[in-house]
């Protein structure tokens, strides 16, 4: 899973029938210290994430339709599937 | 599969009801010299990896079939701990 924060989201009116009632969120790859990196990316909302939250976001397919929609076999491939209190981190590098 | 470190760890209160009770780990990804390589990753536990470790992760949809509940999402899952750097093996 990739960390990420929420920066938006996207409204579709035109799209795959398995992408109703779902909410498509703009995401911001982030570092564990919080900075952004060069790599954002669209997730269907699993957990009622919101704008600023940090989150965890699952790039598997069968898990982010299954968490997003309750089924296996959409076109879906990134699913935001936990929002993150804190994280600790140990200087090991 | 890819070797790493285990970082850091994340708390998550809301989520997917079936990572109720996993571990999160954060995983800084290596390569054969144990440089760091690429962003961290959060990973689901399922060897019991902690802190400071030297580890192996599997991603894609295999991620989730170390786990009774084979529809945990995941895409990265801890599924060793390497004994120590010794044993990391590598030509030059």
């Amino acid at each position: 899973m990739i960390l990420a924060r929420v920066v938006g989201n996207i409204v579709a009116t035109q799209k795959n029938a398995r992408y109703e009632s779902a909410r498509v969120m703009l995401c911001q790859q982030i570092t564990p210290e919080g900075e952004d990196t060069n790599y954002s990316c669209l997730a269907l909302d699993a957990v009622d994430s919101g704008v600023g939250d940090t989150v965890l976001i699952v790039q598997e397919g069968w898990s982010a339709s299954t968490t997003a929609t309750g089924k296996a076999g959409a076109a879906i491939d990134s699913a935001i599937v936990g929002v993150v209190d804190r994280i600790d981190l140990l200087d090991v590098r | 599969m890819q070797l790493a470190r285990v970082i850091g760890t994340v708390v998550a209160t809301v989520k997917n009801e079936s990572l109720h009770g996993r571990k999160l780990l954060v995983v800084q990804t290596l390569d054969r010299h144990l440089n760091s390589t690429g962003k961290p990753m959060v990973a689901v536990d399922a060897v019991g990896a902690g802190v400071g470790e030297l580890v192996f992760w599997c991603r894609g949809k295999e991620a989730s079939f170390p786990f009774k509940r084979e529809d945990t999402p995941t895409d990265c899952t801890i599924v060793g701990i390497v004994d120590s750097e010794a044993h990391v093996q590598s030509e030059q």
